[in-house]
């Protein structure tokens, strides 16, 4: 018989552990929360709330304590609340943050705490913002390409080999290195630019010890990796802790320059022919610096019932915009008065430090690039 | 088997087992950088109740490694990705499933999906706790969908509560301390110091735990340095429904923490080698509770973690009982049985979410015509948008968020660890005042990204998947794996060993609760469970 152990006396009914809510009778303080509220083509505001805060209280914790008392609608993109997920980026005081770890104790509570989209990317409403670009220059990265000689059973590396790549692939997706990245943020949409997290992406795939795929020609002619001029803001935002100009950036910027820069490689590259072709890693899609507009189409029941009936079978998943947001989007509401980010990035600039040591060259499994052996 | 109480089926079972191997091969191939051995193999690690160290890993984000894998695969692979679409409705037509109903989170507008086979991967239950590890998606949509469609929901009853989430601050209670904590040699404690497991193990199994501290570390070291060693394993890998059950006891009988928990330690091992196995946990005690595992305990407790109960499913192909809808994943039932063992879930959904994707596009392409959209009933696409437009025109009214408070409240309180037939009596009467509340859920503001809205929404569903649990937990009048009825206490083999219970709705909307008979064992399983059962 399988045993279960109840507790020593049995009671009458269970007794439940406590429970997890904030109990306004603990909370020891007030904070005042400064909370951007609107949606593009709508003024925007900021509503301030009065938050009771207990021991522990993150950013997070405030806002969903708003949304149960007075503002339901208050829009946050948010999910495990562990910081794993990376969906609850945004900008607090002016620095892009995961509102899942930034604590309230962290602040001087006498100053209101002011909470803001991330900047870089459309505004979708209050605190959520449209994101998808990143995922479009994801598709632009060659995948990962093992030898097509070498049998899976056989593939063997050291942990060590692999401590590196371990260490971007902690990359939670939480885009605040994006939004910090001031190319990306001043929108300087002329110069395609990757950005930190797919430099970092691509770093993994450059250093994973058996991948055999050559990204520098993408990373220079189209991910644009010349643009970072190594201010580190990125490194200092992410929440994983990744070091990413050091780890990542510089030496795939080294790996660029012996490529391109050193006249053997440049013959060697001609001679083996190699060039990334595949039509859609030749351009990054453009930034947005606004949210575009949605088809207008009023999703009356009876349209959509009509639009997917016999006669006009609906092959493709139909987006129909909402009656709230039929009207052409203007120009989202950013402007003068949400602080400025660029606060972090001047004083990361000033801090940063020497060039990091050049990248350990990768284990040599049949790769053609020469002077890196 | 045994984890799971031989409640599960045993073809799932068997199927888990056989193909695990090849899927995370599969993620190899497509990527996915596992920890090594010392000889440059995959390292494997044992969690909770496991006979043999089997789970590859990465540290202790196996779970993100997966995903970003399966992403940049399905990204290489140009698979179409709906990103924040919500379903509310299937739609169905003479032959079963024949399309999906939502909205886009980002404008709110309606979307429908004409689909010849729709599969559920929709995860958990967990917001239905006040107290739970998931995130906020976890509101039992796939599970009411099928419901909805008259499709069979079976073991409902079992709910596992992880042993070990944070207990403190209060506003991470619930978070989850991986069980690789565990894993990687962490000790479990009261206030007065005890290592109080191994008055917990059961005893036809305690002759597979340490007896003493010295052979508990033996074991330690040997797993992490991937060696095989003649020591047995600690009894805090004991199962997940038992460390639960001691915890939650040790709290009830005054020797927890000062948070009403218990102390779990890995400060005894070197700093450096747990800020690298357990990397993310140290970075969430530190951050969020201002603990350093390295150097000091951590405060655990009891979280609602995962349902074993889900859509009933076909072994090989995850169909559900209503043609062309299938079901993979937490929100699929059958494969942990009464207990869910740790490491399970990630290498069910890949092996699963496989033979399921298979079988769904073979079923979808198999028709001639295939490539021509199913006929979707005007009348429930327009039904099913009035539903979605309802508590807007409604205004005020009703606040999802007291409803959702409430709700919480008495799942936590009378259908939690331990069971008892008057609480889960009051819980039923409780539920049907709360599903009464329902229609007049009013919310303010538009249809853009409306959390209040879309919450209106995981209600209707966390209802019906709270009151297919709380009957589910009363049918069952024995104690098995995660369900454990305080006026029940023992296992009760004869009658109810070979019985899953099974929840669906009534042609008149009434929930109907009653059970089946488990699945037939293969012979050979049989025998290689020998005297288990
Ligand atoms: C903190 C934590 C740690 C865990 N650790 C482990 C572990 O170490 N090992 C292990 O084996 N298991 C672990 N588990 C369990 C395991 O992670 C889950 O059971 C598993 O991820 C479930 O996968 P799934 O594909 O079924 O659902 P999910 O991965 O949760 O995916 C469900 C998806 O469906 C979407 N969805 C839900 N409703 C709708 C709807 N109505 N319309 C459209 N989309 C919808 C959600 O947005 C989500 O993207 C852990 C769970 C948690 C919470």
């Amino acid at each position: 018989m399988i045993e279960t152990r109840p507790p020593a006396e049995v009671p009458a009914r269970a007794e439940a552990l406590p429970g997890a809510a904030i109990d306004e009778a603990r909370a020891s303080s007030v904070a005042k929360l400064r909370v951007f509220r609107g949606e593009p083509g709508t003024p925007s505001r900021y509503d301030e709330f009065d938050v009771p805060v207990e021991e522990g209280m993150v950013v997070l914790d405030a806002l969903h304590w708003i949304q149960g008392n007075g503002a339901p609608d208050l829009a946050v993109r948010w999910n495990c609340k562990a910081a794993k997920c990376g969906s609850c980026g945004a900008e607090v005081n002016g620095r892009p943050s995961l509102t899942c770890k930034t604590r309230l104790s962290d602040f001087d509570l006498d100053e209101p705490i002011t909470v803001e989209p991330m900047r870089t990317f459309p505004l979708v409403r209050d605190l959520v913002t449209d994101v998808s670009w990143n995922y479009e220059v994801n598709r632009s990265i060659e995948p990962f390409s093992p030898p097509a000689d070498v049998p899976q059973s056989d593939w063997r590396w050291q942990q060590e080999d692999i401590e590196r790549v371990q260490e971007f692939r902690k990359c939670i997706e939480c885009f605040l290195c994006q939004d910090v990245c001031h190319v990306l943020r001043n929108h300087e949409t002329e110069r395609p630019f990757m950005g930190p997290r797919f430099l970092v992406r691509a770093a993994g795939l450059e250093m994973h010890p058996i991948d055999q795929a050559d990204r520098r020609p993408y990373l220079k002619d189209v991910g644009g990796v010349g643009y970072c001029n190594i201010t580190k803001c990125c490194t200092e935002v992410c929440p994983e802790h990744i070091k990413i100009t050091d780890n990542a950036i510089i030496p795939l910027k080294e790996r660029v320059a012996d490529e391109f820069y050193d006249p053997i490689q440049w013959a060697w590259r001609k001679l083996r022919g190699r060039s990334d072709s595949a039509p859609d890693r030749r351009s990054l899609p453009v930034l947005q610096a606004g949210r575009q507009a949605e088809p207008s189409i009023e999703p009356t029941p009876e349209r959509l019932a009509r639009a997917v009936g016999e006669d006009s079978p609906v092959a493709e998943p139909m987006h129909a915009a909402a009656p709230t947001t039929s009207t052409p989007a203007a120009e989202p509401t950013p402007a003068a008065e949400r602080t400025d980010a660029g606060k972090v990035a001047k004083a990361a600039r000033a801090t940063a430090g020497p060039r990091a040591k050049r990248a350990r060259r990768r284990p040599d499994t049949g790769d053609e690039t020469p002077s890196e052996g | 088997m045994v984890g799971g109480k031989l409640l599960n089926n045993a073809r799932m079972a068997e199927l888990h087992a056989r193909e695990a191997p090849d899927r995370v091969r599969e993620l190899e191939a497509w990527g996915a950088v596992f920890d090594r051995t010392r000889d440059g193999r995959i390292l494997q690690r044992p969690f909770g109740g496991h006979s043999h160290p089997r789970l590859a890993h990465v540290g202790d984000r196996t779970g993100l490694e997966m995903i970003r894998t399966l992403q940049d695969r399905a990204v290489a692979a140009g698979v179409d990705v709906f990103m924040e679409c919500t379903i509310t409705r299937l739609i169905t037509g003479a032959d079963g499933v024949v399309g999906a109903f939502g909205y886009w989170r980002t404008t709110g507008g309606p979307v429908v999906f004409p689909a010849k086979t729709v599969v559920l991967a929709t995860g958990g239950i967990g917001k239905a706790y006040t107290v739970t590890s998931n995130s906020w998606e976890y509101s039992g949509d796939g599970h009411a969908l099928a419901y909805s469609v008259g499709a069979d929901l079976i073991d409902m009853e079992f709910v596992q509560f992880h042993p070990t989430g944070m207990v403190w601050p209060p506003g991470v209670r619930g978070l989850l301390v991986t069980e690789a904590v565990r894993g990687e040699g962490g000790i479990l404690r009261n206030k007065d110091g005890e290592r109080f497991m191994s008055r917990y193990l059961p005893e036809d199994r305690r002759g597979e735990y340490a007896s003493t501290d010295e052979e508990a570390a033996r074991w330690v070291t040997a797993q992490s340095e991937g060696r095989v060693t003649d020591a047995r394993r600690p009894p805090e890998l004991s199962t997940r429904d038992n460390v639960s059950r001691a915890i939650y006891t040790e709290v009830r009988e005054g020797r927890g923490s000062p948070h009403g928990g218990v102390f779990l330690d890995i400060s005894y091992l070197p700093p450096e080698h747990v800020r690298r196995k357990l990397p993310s946990m140290y970075d969430q005690f530190k951050e969020l509770a201002d603990v350093d595992i390295t150097t000091g305990p951590m405060e655990v407790g009891p979280t609602t973690h995962y349902v074993m109960g889900g859509v009933r499913v076909d072994a090989e192909t995850g169909a559900s009982t209503v043609p062309g809808l299938y079901a993979a994943g937490e929100v699929a039932g059958g494969m942990h049985g009464a207990n869910r063992l740790g490491g399970n879930s990630l290498s069910d959904l890949l092996v699963f979410g496989q033979r399921t994707g298979a079988a769904a596009a073979a079923a979808a392409t198999s028709v001639a015509g295939w490539k021509k959209a199913p006929y979707l009933d005007p009348v429930q696409v327009r039904d099913a948008g009035r539903e979605l437009s309802a508590p807007l025109e409604q205004g005020s009214g009703e606040d999802p968020y007291a409803l959702q408070r409430d709700l919480q409240d008495v799942m936590q309180r009378l259908v939690g660890i331990f069971r008892v037939e008057a609480d889960l009596q009051e819980a039923t009467s409780e539920l049907s005042r709360l599903k009464a509340r329902w229609p007049a859920v009013g919310v303010r503001g538009g249809r853009t990204f409306n959390p209040g809205w879309n919450l209106v929404f995981e209600l209707r569903n966390l209802l019906v998947v709270s009151e297919a649990i709380t009957r589910s937990a009363l049918q069952r009048t024995e104690s098995r794996g995660a369900h454990s009825r305080i006026d029940h206490p023992e296992t009760d083999q004869a009658g109810w060993g070979g019985r899953n219970s099974v929840v669906r709705r009534r042609p008149d909307g009434s929930m109907e609760v009653t059970t089946t008979a488990l699945p037939e064992m293969s012979d050979e399983l049989r025998l290689l469970l020998g005297g288990a059962h």
